[in-house]
């Protein structure tokens, strides 16, 4: 009874009793702001790699225009912490904020979702390139949110411990809706399209709600990108941002959430790393530049499906999903019903 | 009642006529082959009664509803199980997946509720799940649950997308030549394992089949294709001796 208790509750404990640290540590400066920043960019990144990975590695589209979900989330989220919502009240109702820049991406998901019923693959890709080309030009046309000039006036709302909730709950959510029927859905789409409707899979419905989802995703990291930086511009969401996505999809592994949370850490933390290292050596910083393509291409040669692909790491499987479940599920099955042999 | 009724089906693909004034009636309980030398027209009429295509021309009724302009998911779920061909498989999926994959319009719970992972949701899975590692069991193969499905022999494959077809909760099955690629042993078992089911899962079945050994063995009727025409309908016994099929098709087996 204990063990199935530590089972089922260990980690949702464990995560509930690292909490307070992400409060404590960096107000009495035990992290230094640096190290405070950086982990708030992994987590971000976290976000946003699961936020693709859905797209790209479940389902096998290619979306180079996340960057454009990503601006719609953190224009929003801005728009009403600086306009909207008192100041004061700012930390409570970040949460509500937040949201709506999800929403708003969500929205927008859509966008791209109805182009997808039609093409894909290649032509999909263009479509997402062009979507993101769109919301970037729109918001250098705006003049009302600053235009080219961008949007600032934001409160320093993003902190480690918002950043943490937030990741926890993203990674929740895509979990349950990897392992289960829409989830398996979006990854028989990308096996075989033709053959998953013919097992009765509604295609449409799988790809609205992955497309939703996935740009939902992408707007909450941009609004927590957008209250970290306190300052935004349409540039920051140009095609470069949606190629770090990509990198660290790839790097990650695709269709796998534990590979997007490796692929999203060790990326960033290694462009940060060298930051200090090429300092340390006195060479330009522009090298770092060139280190990330080139363990991308290390990596397509070497491990093409990245370091997780398809596989889980055994804590984001839920219970019921886990071998030894599965095993019992079937000796079950098996005892009780005398299999019938059809075939010898 | 008929419960497959097809009426003047007729299919172009650009100028090709790939179909032409195809008619069928299945009553419910039948095993009707529809045979015919490569690019007669079988698999396209399979697709065009599952909303792959869209036909040219014609009705087709199932259950008193046409199925024309229907999404293939939508005709899956009204009762119509189908196999490919060629293998088709979710390959990098378990073997459990591909069939739970086949319960996507009766899995019973809302988006909203899978991805918060509401307790219906958990309850519906695990149902799910049940129905899935019972169907595998029957067919002997619950052991390879958690097998991935690439990695199966080529007759575990086979009886794999048939468990996955059944899946669905078919009435009306389409067979797509289930014994392409077996040996003489395998075809043996495949044709028990057809009336098997048949009986088991209450089925009507259509099957598209080269080897005249299962068509003449287990076909209650048999239709005929040549260039997308029906050239004859008949018992087994009648389409053997048919002139028209000699000649078109089994000349020198029957000769033989």
């Amino acid at each position: 009874m204990k063990r199935i208790f530590w089972k089922r509750w260990g980690l949702p404990l464990i995560l509930v009793l690292v909490f307070p640290f992400t409060i404590v540590l960096p107000k009495l400066g035990i992290i230094n702001p640096y190290v405070n920043l950086v982990l708030k960019y992994v987590g971000i990144n976290i976000i946003l790699t699961v936020s693709l990975n859905l797209v790209n590695g479940y389902m096998g589209e290619f979306s180079v225009g996340h960057a454009g979900f990503m601006a719609i989330g953190a224009y929003t989220a801005s728009l009403l912490t600086v306009w909207v919502f008192p100041h004061a009240a700012g930390p409570f109702i970040f949460p509500l904020a937040l949201l709506a820049g999800g929403i708003a991406a969500g929205i927008a998901g859509l966008g791209i979702a109805f182009p997808s019923f039609r093409t894909r693959g290649d032509y999909l890709a263009i479509v997402t390139l062009a979507f993101g080309m769109i919301v970037k030009s729109v918001l250098e046309n705006l003049d009302v949110v600053g235009g080219p000039r961008g949007f600032m006036g934001m409160d320093k709302l993003t902190s480690l411990a918002w950043v943490y909730i937030c990741v926890i709950l993203v990674i929740f959510l895509a979990r349950n809706y990897v392992f289960s029927n829409f989830g398996r859905g979006v990854v028989s789409i990308r096996e075989d399209e033709t053959a998953s409707e013919l097992v009765s899979v509604n295609s449409r419905q799988v790809k609205v709600l992955t497309f939703v989802f996935s740009a939902f995703l992408a707007g909450i990291a941009g609004g927590l990108f957008a209250h970290e930086l306190q300052f935004i511009n349409p540039r920051s969401f140009t095609i470069l941002k949606s190629t770090d996505m990509l990198v660290m999809v790839y790097l990650g592994g695709i269709g796998s959430l534990g590979g997007s949370i490796l692929g999203a850490t060790v990326y960033t933390l290694t462009l940060e790393g060298l930051r200090t290292v090429l300092q340390q050596l006195g060479i330009s910083q522009e090298w770092r530049l060139v280190v990330a393509p080139l363990m991308l291409v290390l990596l397509m040669i070497f491990r093409p499906r990245g370091i997780m692909g398809l596989r889980e790491f055994r804590f984001l499987t839920p219970h019921d999903e886990r071998p030894e479940a599965l095993a019992e599920h079937r000796k079950q099955i098996q005892a009780t019903k005398r299999a019938k042999e059809v075939l010898p | 009642m008929t419960l497959l009724h097809i009426e003047h089906l007729t299919h172009y693909f650009g100028g090709l006529r790939a179909v032409q004034d195809f008619n069928l009636d299945l009553q419910p309980g039948e095993l009707v082959a529809l045979i015919g030398p490569n690019g007669a027209g079988k698999t396209t009429v399979f697709n065009l009664i599952t909303g792959v295509y869209r036909p040219t021309e014609g009705k087709i009724i199932f259950q008193d509803q046409s199925l024309i302009g229907r999404h293939p998911y939508e005709i899956i779920s009204r009762g119509i199980g189908r196999t490919f061909q060629s293998i088709r498989l979710f390959k990098e999926l378990s073997v459990l997946d591909n069939v739970r994959i086949a319960h996507y319009t009766r899995a019973g719970y809302s988006p909203w509720e899978a991805i918060l992972n509401l307790p219906h949701f958990t309850r519906q899975e695990a149902r799910v799940c049940q129905e899935a590692l019972e169907l595998l069991n029957i067919f002997g193969m619950a052991d390879l649950a958690e097998t991935t499905s690439k990695n199966l022999p080529y007759g575990q494959q086979r009886r794999l997308e048939i468990a996955r077809a059944l899946a669905t909760r078919p009435v009306l099955l389409l067979l797509d030549e289930p014994a392409a690629g077996m040996n003489p042993g395998e075809v043996e078992q495949l044709m028990e394992t057809i009336l098997w089911i048949r009986s088991e899962f209450k089925l009507t079945i259509l099957l598209i089949e080269h080897q005249m050994r299962v068509v003449m063995g287990i076909a209650e009727r048999i239709k005929v294709l040549d260039f997308g025409q029906t050239i004859a309908e008949g018992t087994p016994k009648e389409i053997q001796n048919h002139p028209r099929v000699i000649e078109a098709y089994l000349g020198e087996e029957v000769a033989a």
